[in-house]
């Protein structure tokens, strides 16, 4: 007998405009011992599902059809009082962001306690004794002491191995993990998976882990669902989901994951996507605004050095103190050297607080450096960052960033977010000639016709990327900085996303810095990358050089981190 | 270690603050009517009058002045009333016991009630109960104290004679201190001002902790708490209470000192004899000594209770106590 069954179970919300449903006809099982994954992109119901077992579903939303059952036990008919007595003893959930998902004015073992003695009775020292076993078990060092601090005193990684001890404090039968890795960095994902892996194998519990991530999927999963617009497509071992999928969606969906092993010239079309208007018409750069005045007063260097960073250096301030010696200093960035030719994409990666964002924000003059120098176009502007001098080469320099939802001004319409820095730097005529030229630029970033004339909440996550490149494009640059663009979005969009850049940088030669953290990504869109480690450049190497042989130790071993597909089909 | 740098710190703000105020109130006597002929008749010569502002300083130097001004006003010597001819500090400690009374009962009104509703009408959102709360409160915020106070004055006064519309009753000497605490007509004749007094800001703290609750009752680790199995009432005031009131406590200190502001309208409506009446008093016949005692004893109270609450918070709020609060990232 299966641990948990899911009959055709379908969940709506009720709205003013009738029923919308979330989840339609979906039935899956899990066995004890077994880690079934359910893949999807948001919106997809995945999550949903997950909240429906353990009846913690947002209101209004409810189970209009399907059974659940646990242990053979139908348990979704239960009362609000029963299903209580079922979270948390006989199912556990870990939420997807360990920095929220722990009360802040508690300490740990007030929070740990609290639950043990609730599903155990073991009293208060039975408890205490209880939770150090588990935060041992959950390889938390020194649980002793680090039972009396609160929540913010542990890394995320930490903080997320405390959720986990408490969704065990119940000793649940069951777990129900929602994007358990997503907000963590890439090592400390690996040893989170490894954790819950051992802990279901150990243990004999059985686990659902809902994620967007395929290469989560391929490191830990049994079984794979694949969801797609509230429907289940595929479901099946998770070899034969990546490596032979039959559905047309899990054909698309895994055809659009970045390869790690090799470079593939563009993403093939991701069909079950979005609307897209496609660029069908031939782009010619002579005769497009885009490529007039492209004649730039500003040479590139004979060497075709386009930006060049020397001894750059950020440190930002931990600690005021009026005296000197007791300032704390953090150095964000540490003596960095690197210079981009034109046309090639430059690469950085490395983990959060690694300070490649923070080279981003200097080269763009957000930040004022704190030594070094930044030369651009043959001429040092973080010498004259806030002087007029500086607006000519600032033209030739755009940004895009990572977060599409709070990039864009909600206030503003489309035409005037992609209008506005035509305006600014008087590349137009005329207003009529301004608004001419955002048509043109959203037709070339893919966008349909009539969206001018919307606000940015009417657009999907991708549409808006889109967008925030038509404004980047709009002063005619030759530099473009890419902060993470694509990791908000997801792995289909972010495919169709990285190809406009391609196809972009090879119409227009732009030169392109690409910032990211995740490493197949870097291995499809760059030339050459810097690996950052602590604000150092520790590595900087033509990409397949990197990928086939890393020279530097922590090079190798974010490497080694990277999910695998080795599924995948040659 | 950092506690007492912070402390430290906000002393020493706190100082500025108050010498800011006496800077102000000091300048009243410069500005607002000449002391010396609120002081003598008007056949006074004025070889006479240049003696006595030779006397009382009033010819030396302006910082000199301040000086000597500060100087008093730290042990609490503001110089005799204009009017009354008694010294300020007398004065005000005769009329302080009774707006303290007011204000305190008052305050403790607001919080221990305003607190309780918030957390109700948050729980029970949908509640009969709690929509007649927020309609109730509606009518508390909008209304003002002193239209309030003369209703109550003619509905509990006038037509239904249950309780006593003016004065503080009967009251008892302990000490330097009177107290309408501990006879029944002083606790009667307590109960209309207080209430008035009190509505505006309990209707504020209500609706502020609903707003907070709401929030943070949809916060993650309310739900993980929830997904724990916890009982909805360790839910409710095991987790997400305390959260709450974090930022509440704030507002609520700030609005302790308005209450001893607001009360001077309070008491004019019902006649208290409190310091709001003797300020009142004062701005008619410009007493300036006792307009800048009073002064300077609401800036105190306020930066007192500011202080309180900063103390308060690296108490309730372990992230600002440990590391400054300064994470990064």
């Amino acid at each position: 007998m299966a641990l948990l069954d899911v009959k055709n179970i379908s969940i709506g919300f009720p709205s003013r405009h009738g029923m919308f449903v979330a989840v339609k006809d979906v039935s899956l099982s899990v066995e004890p011992g077994e880690i079934l994954g359910v893949v999807g992109e948001s919106g997809a119901g995945k999550s949903t599902i997950g909240n429906a077992i353990i009846a913690l579903l947002e209101p209004p939303g409810e189970v209009i059809k399907g059974e659940v059952y646990l242990n053979g036990a139908r348990i979704d008919n239960l009362s609000a009082e029963e299903k209580r007595l079922i979270r948390g003893k006989k199912i556990g959930m870990i939420f997807q962001d360990p920095q929220t998902s722990l009360d802040p004015l508690k300490t740990i073992r007030q929070q740990l306690v609290e639950t043990i003695d609730l599903h155990l009775r073991l009293g208060r020292k039975g408890s205490e004794k209880r939770a150090l076993e588990l935060l041992e078990q959950v390889g938390i060092p020194d649980p002793v002491t680090r039972m009396q601090h609160y929540p913010h005193q542990f890394s995320g990684g930490m903080r997320q191995r405390v959720v986990i001890a408490l969704a065990l404090c119940g000793e649940p039968e069951l777990i129900i993990a929602d994007e358990p890795t997503t907000a963590l960095d890439v090592s400390v994902q690996k040893q989170i998976l490894d954790l819950m892996r051992k802990l279901c194998v150990d243990k004999n519990v059985g686990m659902i882990l809902v994620t967007h991530d395929m290469g989560v999927i391929a490191e830990v999963a049994d079984r794979v669902a694949v969801m797609y617009n509230s429907q289940l497509m595929e479901i099946g071992e998770t070899a034969q989901i990546i490596g032979n999928p039959q559905h047309e969606y899990t054909k698309s969906l895994i055809s659009a994951i970045p390869r790690p092993d090799k470079k593939v010239r563009r993403f093939p079309l991701v069909t079950y996507i979005e609307d897209v208007v496609e660029q069908k018409d031939e782009f010619d750069v002579s005769t497009h605004w885009l490529g007039q005045s492209r004649e730039f007063d500003m040479k590139v260097a004979d060497d075709g050095t386009i930006l060049q960073l020397e001894d750059l250096g950020m440190r930002f301030q931990i600690t005021n103190s009026l005296f000197k010696s007791k300032r704390r200093y953090l150095d964000a960035v540490k003596d960095v050297n690197f210079s981009i030719k034109e046309g090639e994409t430059f690469g950085i990666v490395g983990e959060s607080g690694s300070g490649k964002s923070t080279i981003a924000r200097m080269v763009t003059g957000l930040y004022t450096p704190y030594k070094g120098k930044v030369n651009f176009l043959g001429k040092e502007i973080s010498a004259i960052s806030h002087t007029p001098e500086v607006l000519p080469y600032r033209r030739q320099m755009q940004m895009v960033f990572q977060d599409p939802f709070s990039s864009l001004n909600a206030r503003m319409r489309v035409l005037d977010i992609v209008a506005e820095p035509i305006l600014f730097h008087k590349l137009a005529e005329s207003k009529a000639e301004a608004e001419h030229i955002v048509m043109d630029l959203l037709k070339l970033v893919g966008m349909s016709d009539d969206a001018y004339a919307k606000y940015p909440h009417q657009f999907s996550g991708g549409q808006r990327q889109r967008i925030s490149i038509a404004r980047a494009l709009a002063t005619r640059p030759r530099f473009l900085i890419c902060d993470e663009p694509t990791s908000a979005l997801d792995v289909s969009v972010q495919a169709q996303i990285l190809n406009l850049l391609k196809d972009l940088q090879e119409e227009l030669n732009l030169t392109m810095m690409f910032i990211s953290h995740d490493l197949p990504v870097i291995r499809q869109m760059c030339d050459r990358v810097a690996v950052m480690q602590h604000g150092q450049v520790l590595e900087l190497a033509e990409t397949e050089n990197l990928f086939e042989n890393p020279q530097h130790e922590y090079s190798q071993h974010l490497l080694s981190l990277m999910p695998r597909l080795d599924m995948l089909q040659a | 270690m950092l506690v007492f740098s912070f402390l430290v710190k906000r002393l020493f703000q706190s100082f500025l603050v108050l010498l800011s105020v006496a800077f102000i109130a000091f300048a009243l006597f410069k500005f607002v009517g000449d002391p010396i002929s609120n002081m003598v008749g008007q056949d006074t010569t004025l070889a006479e009058r240049e003696k006595l502002a030779e006397r009382l300083g009033l010819n030396d130097p302006f910082p000199v002045q301040f000086f000597n001004f500060i100087k008093g006003a730290a042990v609490g010597d503001f110089g005799l009333s204009y009017r009354h001819k008694v010294p300020v500090s007398q004065l005000i400690a005769e009329r302080a016991p009774a707006t303290l009374e007011l204000a305190i009962i008052s305050a403790l009104l607001s919080v221990f009630v305003g607190i309780p509703m918030g957390v109700y009408t948050a729980i029970r959102r949908k509640g009969l109960l709690s929509r007649s709360f927020m309609t109730v409160s509606l009518v508390g915020i909008s209304l003002p104290t002193f239209l309030i106070g003369i209703l109550f004055i003619f509905l509990f006064g006038v037509i239904l004679r249950w309780l006593p519309t003016f004065g503080r009753g009967e009251v008892v000497q302990i000490g330097f201190w009177t107290t309408g605490l501990l006879t029944w007509s002083g606790i009667k004749s307590l109960i209309l001002p207080s209430v008035t007094l009190a509505l505006f800001q309990m209707t504020l703290i209500m609706r502020l902790v609903r707003t907070e609750m709401l929030e943070v009752l949809t916060t993650d680790y309310i739900k993980f708490a929830r997904a724990r199995g916890l009982k909805e009432n360790a839910v409710n005031f095991g987790h997400a209470l305390k959260n709450t009131l974090i930022p509440v406590i704030t507002i609520i200190g700030l609005q302790l000192g308005l209450v001893m502001a607001f009360a001077i309208i309070t008491e004019t409506v019902f006649q208290w004899p409190g310091m709001g009446m003797l300020f009142i008093q004062a701005i008619e016949e410009v007493d300036v000594p006792v307009m800048a005692a009073y002064l300077m004893m609401i800036s105190l109270v306020f930066v007192a209770i500011n202080l309180a609450v900063d103390i308060l918070y690296a108490f309730v709020d372990p992230r600002l106590t440990i590391d400054g609060g300064s994470k990064h990232g």
